[in-house]
């Protein structure tokens, strides 16, 4: 049985990942998050899905090192196939610049706690030479942007960090995938306007498993969003500079 | 404000969407929530039964957990998002399948109880409420309400069939049925009068589940149609085709359904329907959702959108009135391929404001041709009328107040467990809140 572990279960994308997951063959699910009453739920859905799913559900402060290194080697014990981060908040930019802790929050959470993370597996995965590391990163890491930079710098980090663990794991059994996904209609967007161009959580996700199971290094999903991303960062500066994205 | 549309696309007026993220806290965020509000699906109602314009939605298609099923009951129960789709999908392979299943299954189990919706198996299994064993229901001062037959009966039967007025559904028990697998033996009998149709229907009933019957609505030769009928199949030895997936990817500036486009489309399937006639195995999934293969069918009738236009009349009239708004409609020159003809059965329907009743039902789409539709609407309206019937809410954007009153006589009954939070642009037009 596979075993599959999911850091911020509760995200709709991971969920959507875990539900097609569960009705394609039997998993064992790791499924860590904050909030465990949420966690319940989408364990049941999941078990009801696929009666041989099983779940174990964990909880954690994504921000404390100790606490992360403890519970991945625990969980490790049964060697993990696929681990997907996919935690993540996504704050308004404004907000960032007012108040420091809250851009503080927002690096950590989306920048240096799914590296943690990523390397907690890394250390379990590297003695076994088995196993496949998943990161949501964002085009929003692709290049700094005035309307979300502080989320996008987490994430720039994240694109960079997964550069270097796929260089790293280049010649061994572990895999390391960084999925990019463009906009898509969550309750993490609920709040921003025109969510109606958004793509499906559900196709996201579909594209994310595809994008595991064909061991890609790097995934745009939708992938439009590949060619966006091109041209965006190789737009000049006198153009980029008069454009209000 | 975000502009939404229903699946008739007759306008797309502005709403303030809220997003119920989790079951936990949808019953806090529906008691805040300022104004008039809605719960909305999946837009799939053809009128105004899920449009706000200038209120709220909360969006329910994000509750979408299952909850719990049991193998050996069938009864399952899922938050209100779920989509019958995922819940075919899902429990079909493993023997179990929804007992009542209307002409889509994208729709979501809380809009399925809303408008209490029928399928074509009515005169076996009755409507989509016969089979919801009970209900939670969240109301906007707060209140949350375990609703069943056994328990909050009034509720219940005013919930279900409701349009979404008495509360937010936050979970359901459904009943379901066993099945054999995702055939079907289906036959197609060709029909060249309405009376071939009535005998066709009455002598299927008692030994075919599903029955059903795609009507020409244009034919100058009298009337003349495809009876379908189907029973579940044991057959599990033929592999299933993966879906096509087709979806009309633009709007046409004008209605590809038309004066000259109608009659050779429909005599082009009723020719062809013809010739392949007789009994066949089928999947579940183009016997049931023939339409579902076919993302934003919608849009085929053009900007100005379209009609649905969807009765029931009891079953002394239901020759003659059927045969009289046959005739209007073809001397109108107006309507589509979608013309379905379906008898119902004798069973008590569940909800206060339930649509099936014993008789016959006409469903017909019609492209928005502004007046003259509606010049022609008012017309079938006064064979409804004096035929003692009623017209579908989940599809209706224009009845006239009157009729709705004479259709549905426990509507003062109902308004008693109206939610005053919650209005619709249909509750606003033909009950004055």
């Amino acid at each position: 049985m596979k075993h599959i572990v999911i850091v911020g279960a509760t995200s709709a994308m991971a969920e959507h990942c875990a539900r097609i997951w569960a009705e394609r063959e039997d998993c064992l699910f790791s499924l860590i998050a904050r909030d465990q009453e949420r966690c319940t739920r989408i364990q049941k859905d999941l078990e009801t899905r696929n009666p041989n799913a099983q779940c174990r559900l964990y909880q954690v402060n994504f921000t404390d090192p100790a606490a992360i290194s403890e519970l991945i080697t625990r969980v490790s014990e049964i060697p993990v196939d696929i681990a997907l981060i996919a935690h993540g908040t996504l704050p308004d930019q404004q907000a960032c610049e007012e108040d420091l802790s809250l851009c503080e929050h927002t690096l950590t959470i989306n920048g240096s706690s799914p590296v943690m993370f990523a390397e907690a597996f890394a250390k379990q995965m590297a003695p076994l030479d088995h196993g496949h590391i998943a990161l949501i990163g964002s085009v929003a890491g692709d290049r700094g942007r005035k309307s979300n930079y502080v989320y996008g710098a987490a994430k720039g980090l994240v694109t960079r960090y997964a550069q270097g663990l796929q260089h790293r794991f280049a010649k061994t059994g572990v895999r390391v995938t960084l999925v990019k996904p463009g906009p898509t209609k969550t309750p993490m967007t609920q709040a921003m306007a025109n969510t109606d161009s958004f793509a499906d959580v559900h196709e996201v996700a579909q594209q994310i498993l595809n994008a595991i199971d064909s061991r890609r290094e790097i995934a745009y999903v939708p992938m439009k969003w590949a060619l966006i991303m091109m041209i965006i960062r190789h737009l000049p500066r006198i153009v980029f500079n008069r454009m209000n994205i | 404000m975000t502009k939404i549309e229903s699946w008739g696309r007759l306008s797309t007026p502005a709403h303030t969407l809220v997003t119920l993220s989790s079951v936990t806290n949808a019953p806090d965020i529906i008691a805040n929530t300022r104004g008039p509000s809605l719960p909305y699906g999946n837009g799939r109602s053809y009128g105004d039964s899920c449009l706000n314009p200038s209120g709220t939605l909360w969006e329910t298609r994000t509750l979408d957990h299952f909850i719990s099923f049991s193998s050996e009951t069938g009864l399952l129960t899922c938050e209100p998002g779920v989509l019958l789709a995922d819940i075919q999908r899902l429990l079909i392979p493993r023997g179990w399948t929804l007992p009542v299943t209307p002409g889509t299954q994208l729709i979501t189990v809380g809009g399925a109880i809303a408008n209490d919706v029928h399928g074509k198996n009515h005169h076996r299994h009755g409507s989509f409420c016969d089979h919801v064993t009970a209900l939670e229901l969240a109301r906007t001062d707060g209140k949350r309400l375990t609703c069943s037959k056994e328990h909050n009966t009034d509720w219940f039967t005013a919930t279900a069939g409701g349009l979404g007025l008495t509360g937010v559904i936050l979970s359901a028990t459904i009943q379901l049925k066993a099945t054999c697998g995702p055939w079907l033996t289906t036959e197609s009998i060709p029909y060249h009068s309405l009376d071939e149709f009535f005998l066709l229907s009455d002598e299927s009933e008692s030994e075919w589940e599903h029955t059903v019957s795609w009507i020409d609505c244009t034919s100058q030769r009298g009337v003349r149609g495809i009876f379908m009928r189907g029973n579940p199949s044991p057959r599990r030895d033929i592999p299933e085709e993966r879906p096509q997936k087709l979806s009309l990817p633009f709007i046409p500036p004008m209605s590809l359904v038309n004066r000259l486009s109608l009659p050779l489309f429909n005599s082009i399937y009723f020719h062809q329907q013809s010739k392949r006639a007789g009994v066949q195995i089928q999947h579940y999934k183009p016997f049931f959702y023939p339409l579902d293969a076919i993302k934003h069918w919608n849009r085929a009738y053009g900007r100005r959108g379209f009609y649905q236009y969807q009765s029931v009349v009891p079953r002394k009239h239901r020759e003659d009135a059927t045969a009289e708004m046959l005739n209007e409609i073809k001397r109108s020159g107006q309507g589509s391929m979608l013309a379905v003809l379906k008898t119902f059965g004798t069973r008590q329907a569940p909800g206060l404001m339930s649509f099936p009743m014993e008789g016959v039902t006409l469903a017909l789409d019609f492209p928005n041709r502004n007046t003259t539709t509606l010049k022609l609407f008012a017309r079938l309206d006064a064979i409804v009328r004096e035929a003692h019937g009623r017209i579908y809410p989940a599809k209706d954007a224009r009845m006239p107040r009157e009729l709705f009153e004479l259709g549905y006589p426990n509507l003062p009954k109902f308004q008693r467990f109206r939610d005053p939070g919650i209005s619709s642009a249909l509750s606003r037009r033909l009950t004055g809140s």
